[in-house]
């Protein structure tokens, strides 16, 4: 094997990705030994594509993997990551997921649109939360009412 | 072909009332603003879009989608004239020479050569929709379900393994996406697959989810985890007027003709892929052009030829949709979804089933082309404020609405978990150089693929031989081999 000389040091974060697609292969294969198969006759049962799938993801995992242990591929690098903004965005995503359905549709996509301004540098979060209202309450009539989708209550929607 | 062209005619005669004129307004005004916003292109667009259309009927939807299908085609390259973004590959090369264009004061000349190569190379495309449907049909009602699988395996190979960077990454993607799709319960034996105990999960997931989530979501964490590297892009200003000189005229129809004549059977093959045209285009309108020391530094070629290839592939793309039920990019495989949602098969009964549908289609893509020419060059002014919306609110806003068009439809909690999850396993391929979209195709591809192998080995009675038996089964099996490993051979026979 010649290899590629000028790349020799394991590239951990590849590998880790090559793992994960392991991983990812290995919870697809388990869920499809759990597949029920003797219900009704099928020349083709229901476990013949999940197994294609698995067995594609752990070839492809493996691959993924050598690669990382030879020194990875070109991607970009985390010495440029802004952790910053990538934790004001996760943050308001989060605070989405677990509002959403105690306050509301409109006042938690408030709050994820001022994080996310935030996340892209905004400094102005009162301006912010007064642009997302507005748009909430425009996206939530239009969606709600105009086009009759039961988008669900909240404490802003219970005043329209 | 004189019957092509009367059922074209009655096309028009579904297209031309007032109210699919409506909606085919309304598709490219919307796909123009929409595909204007840097960051979404037309996958994303009509996934977001796609809650307006359950509201009309099957036409009119239709005619909707189009109209935004081609619309933001038309607002994309606005974008990377005037703001160079690095986003969908199909654009870098209009982005490279228009960029430059604007930058020399030339932004008016670059736009108006987009439009109206975009509007050649549209109509061009259309009219090859027109006649290669009706072959193209006839050739697939030949086509078993041995076929079929066959077809899509190659689809699937070309998308995943031979366009793009590394076939490793690529065929990671499709294997994901078919994952994806396989989840819920199997429609032929009534099992449940990979449903986790969640029962939400057991009706598999809306690709909707799937695309917002890849294309809004994980986009936008990309674009805020890379802030601090990246440099900030600048609205250049549109100075001079939005037309084209004579020399302009001269120098551009060739390349607009050239592009077409590329892009469109390109996209129509059951590969896919816009990049090959553009890049192709940009590298013979290089050598053809009178004047090749002004490429890379604002050459109006570089932009005509290559945003008439990838207009004109947009088209092609069509062909395979329509007529074999094939999607071949991200947005086809969208559209793909929102049919089988109307109870639509598209393919090559729906001609026969559906002409009305089929044919207005056509017609309001003929009218759309029209309209997005009339639209583009008088409105610059408005698009150009679409442009400048400041990056805090534009990604706020993406946020929002993908929020609000995935949980706010279908009131499932486990959906937008799901979106975001998916956003993140999207910024993840995103930021380790994965491709998107044979994620959302093999969703899509991979249950119709079960599908005709299932019928095909019913046929056969278990007999697998059948795919390698029956001759065109086998040569597009053998295709899709050689696209898969003929790369490698040829680059270890370099080597040597």
């Amino acid at each position: 094997m010649t290899g590629e000389p000028n790349r020799s040091a394991i590239a951990w974060q590849d590998t880790l990705v090559g793992l994960g697609v392991l991983a990812l292969a290995a919870i697809v294969a388990w869920q499809t030994t759990v597949i029920p198969e003797n219900a009704i006759y099928a020349r083709v049962g229901p476990k013949v594509f999940p197994w294609l799938a698995a067995t594609m993801l752990a070839v492809m995992g493996a691959m993924l993997t050598i690669e990382g242990l030879r020194g990875g591929w070109e991607h970009e690098e985390s010495e440029g990551t802004d952790w910053h903004s990538l934790g004001w965005l996760l943050l308001g995503l989060l605070l989405n997921v677990a509002l959403i359905s105690v306050i509301g549709f409109i006042a938690a996509g408030t709050i994820l649109f001022v994080c996310t301004a935030r996340a892209f540098a905004s400094a102005r979060p009162l301006r912010d939360a007064a642009i997302g209202l507005a748009l909430g309450v425009v996206a939530y009539v239009g969606f709600d009412r105009v086009l009759g989708y039961k988008i669900g209550s909240g404490l802003i929607e219970r005043l329209l | 072909v004189t019957d092509t062209i009367l059922q074209l005619v009655q096309g028009f005669g579904v297209a031309l009332t007032p109210v699919n004129l409506m909606w085919c307004f309304i598709g490219v005004f919307v796909g123009t603003a929409v595909g204007v916003l840097p960051g979404i292109g037309p996958a994303l667009s009509i996934a977001l879009l796609l809650p307006l259309t359950y509201k009309v009927d099957a036409t009119a939807a239709f005619i909707l989608f189009s109209g935004i299908y081609y619309g933001t085609m038309y607002g994309g390259s606005t974008t990377s004239i005037l703001l160079n973004t690095p986003g969908e590959s199909a654009t870098i090369v209009t982005a490279m020479e228009g960029n430059q264009m604007a930058k020399r004061g030339r932004a008016g000349a670059a736009l108006a050569t987009a439009a109206i190569g975009s509007f050649v190379a549209g109509t061009i495309g259309t009219i090859g929709i027109t006649f290669l449907a009706e072959p193209v049909v006839n050739l697939a009602l030949r086509f078993g379900p041995a076929e079929y699988f066959s077809l899509m395996m190659l689809a699937f190979v070309t998308v995943s393994a031979v366009l793009g960077s590394s076939a490793v990454r690529g065929l990671t993607s499709l294997a994901f996406g078919i994952f994806l799709g396989l989840i819920g319960i199997d429609l032929q034996t009534g099992q449940p697959r990979f449903w986790f105990g969640i029962t939400e999960l057991s009706d598999g997931i809306n690709v909707i989810v799937v695309a917002v989530g890849l294309f809004a979501v994980g986009e936008t964490l990309y674009l805020a985890a890379r802030r601090k590297s990246a440099e900030p892009a600048a609205v250049i200003e549109v100075k001079d007027s939005i037309w084209m000189s004579r020399e302009d005229w001269s120098r551009s129809w060739k390349p607009w003709l050239r592009g077409s004549a590329l892009g469109f059977p390109i996209g129509a093959m059951p590969a896919g892929g816009s990049e090959i045209p553009t890049f192709l285009s940009y590298f013979i309108e290089k050598r053809l052009s009178p004047k090749p020391e002004e490429f890379g530094k604002g050459a109006i070629e570089g932009v005509a030829g290559p945003e008439a290839a990838n207009n004109a592939s947009a088209a092609g793309v069509l062909v395979p949709m329509l007529a074999l039920g094939l999607p071949t990019s991200a947005t086809a495989a969208i559209m793909l979804s929102a049919f089988q949602s109307y109870g639509i098969t598209p393919g090559p009964l729906l001609l026969q089933q559906q002409p009305a549908l089929v044919w207005g289609l056509i017609a309001s893509l003929y009218i759309g082309n029209v309209m997005l020419l009339v639209l583009n060059l008088p409105l610059i002014a408005l698009w150009v404020k679409m442009l400048k919306i400041p990056e805090p609110l534009l990604y706020g806003g993406i946020l929002m609405f993908a929020t609000i068009g995935t949980y706010g439809i279908s009131q499932s909690y486990v959906d937008l978990v799901l979106l975001y999850l998916i956003g993140f396993a999207g910024f993840l391929m995103r930021r380790f150089d994965f491709p998107t979209a044979p994620v959302i195709i093999g969703m899509i591809l991979g249950p119709l693929a079960e599908q005709n192998f299932r019928q095909a080995m019913t046929i056969s009675q278990g007999d697998m031989s059948v795919l390698f038996t029956r001759p065109l089964s086998a040569t597009l099996l053998a295709l899709a081999i050689l696209a898969l490993v003929g790369p490698q051979i040829w680059r270890a026979m370099v080597r040597r």
